[in-house]
């Protein structure tokens, strides 16, 4: 009986992955699963300083390319450094991250707009000394 | 008696089938606990998403002090960049050296993520003593307070890994690939990817877009 429940236990009867934990391979194909993320990650991240240090492109496009360029860079190292993938083996992992992110998407959109709301309803600064005097 | 007739009979044991092959059970600890830190580092990003808000709000409000454009040095956040980037990969390095129970490498993977975090730390560390050193410290402005707290925090978060870093080294020299052991590898390795994706947005709002606009 307890070598029966021995069975269940072990990792390979499983059909889920831990965050993290990469499928099964040999060894050649896993490092180079890794190079290939640095090799992407690299190439974005130069992209990313190349375009901020440059006046090539047209300067009000400048900050969309970087946020463009960001998000892309963090896709790059959820798939090839935390192995998160679509597959039916991942489906908790990338739930909680699909949470996170409305946290995240929500607190940082909220406080910009909210912000920025109340800043274009502020009386501008000179007026409001005047009322106060 | 009783209990010992119910046990024997398979049918009273497992009335629901709920042994079946495909119901086997809770999840393997390693699964449990890797989805654990899973959350644990999700919400630690959503304290960083704050940081992040706070920043971008404040980020215009200099009280006539120096902005990014002039403060930031972007070859010292390009290095810096770079060398937590190589921690990342050299990370994976030892992560799958710890699978295949390979000390030597695992060691040497490790020990130079160490390094190459040590050195990111470093350059950060002469970057914030220089700030403060010209009187452009937290208490300058809005925007170097939500600065140094975002970046400063990132920074601690270096540092603690750093510490963990040197733990599961000197673990593994004392106690071997344990399953415990194991477990907390894959702790580590998710809590320094982590890092370096949250450096991405760093080096990208704070200082691309800093010391663009």
């Amino acid at each position: 009986m307890s070598d029966h429940a021995q069975d269940f236990g072990g990792f390979d009867d499983r059909g889920d992955l831990a965050p993290g934990e990469q499928q099964h391979g040999d060894l050649r194909s896993r490092i180079l699963f890794y190079l290939a993320g640095l090799g992407l990650a690299v190439l974005l991240t130069a992209t990313s300083f190349f375009i901020a240090g440059t006046h090539l492109v047209w300067q009000p496009s400048i900050p969309v390319a970087l946020i463009v360029l960001a998000i892309a860079q963090m896709g790059v190292h959820l798939v090839f450094f935390l192995h998160i993938t679509t597959g039916p083996d991942n489906t908790n992992n990338v739930l909680a991250l699909a949470f996170g992110l409305l946290i995240v998407f929500l607190v940082v959109g909220g406080s910009l707009w909210i912000m920025a709301n109340l800043n274009h309803n502020m009386m501008p600064m000179d007026q409001l000394m005047r009322m106060q005097q | 008696m009783s209990v010992t007739t119910v046990e024997q009979s398979p049918a009273y044991a497992d009335p629901h089938h709920l042994r079946a092959a495909d119901h086997p059970g809770p999840a393997p600890k390693r699964i449990v606990t890797g989805f654990g830190f899973w959350i644990f580092l999700l919400s630690d990003i959503v304290m960083f998403s704050c940081f992040f808000a706070s920043f971008a709000v404040l980020s215009g409000g200099t009280a006539g002090g120096p902005g990014g454009a002039e403060l930031f040095d972007i070859r010292n956040v390009a290095i810096e960049t770079a060398l937590l980037l190589l921690s990342s990969f050299t990370c994976g390095m030892a992560s799958i050296a710890a699978e295949r129970h390979n000390a030597l490498w695992f060691q040497i993977a490790m020990a130079v993520t160490g390094l190459l975090g040590a050195g990111f730390l470093l350059l950060e560390i002469r970057e914030f003593a220089d700030l403060v050193g010209r009187g452009d410290g937290p208490s300058r402005s809005a925007f170097l307070s939500a600065f140094f707290t975002l970046v400063g925090c990132h920074g601690l978060h270096v540092a603690a890994g750093i510490l963990w870093l040197l733990t599961m080294m000197a673990q593994v020299v004392a106690k071997g690939f344990r399953a415990d052991i194991e477990r907390r590898i894959l702790c580590f390795a998710l809590f320094w990817h982590a890092l370096d994706i949250i450096w991405v947005a760093v080096f990208s709002v704070v200082y691309l877009l800093g010391s663009a606009t």
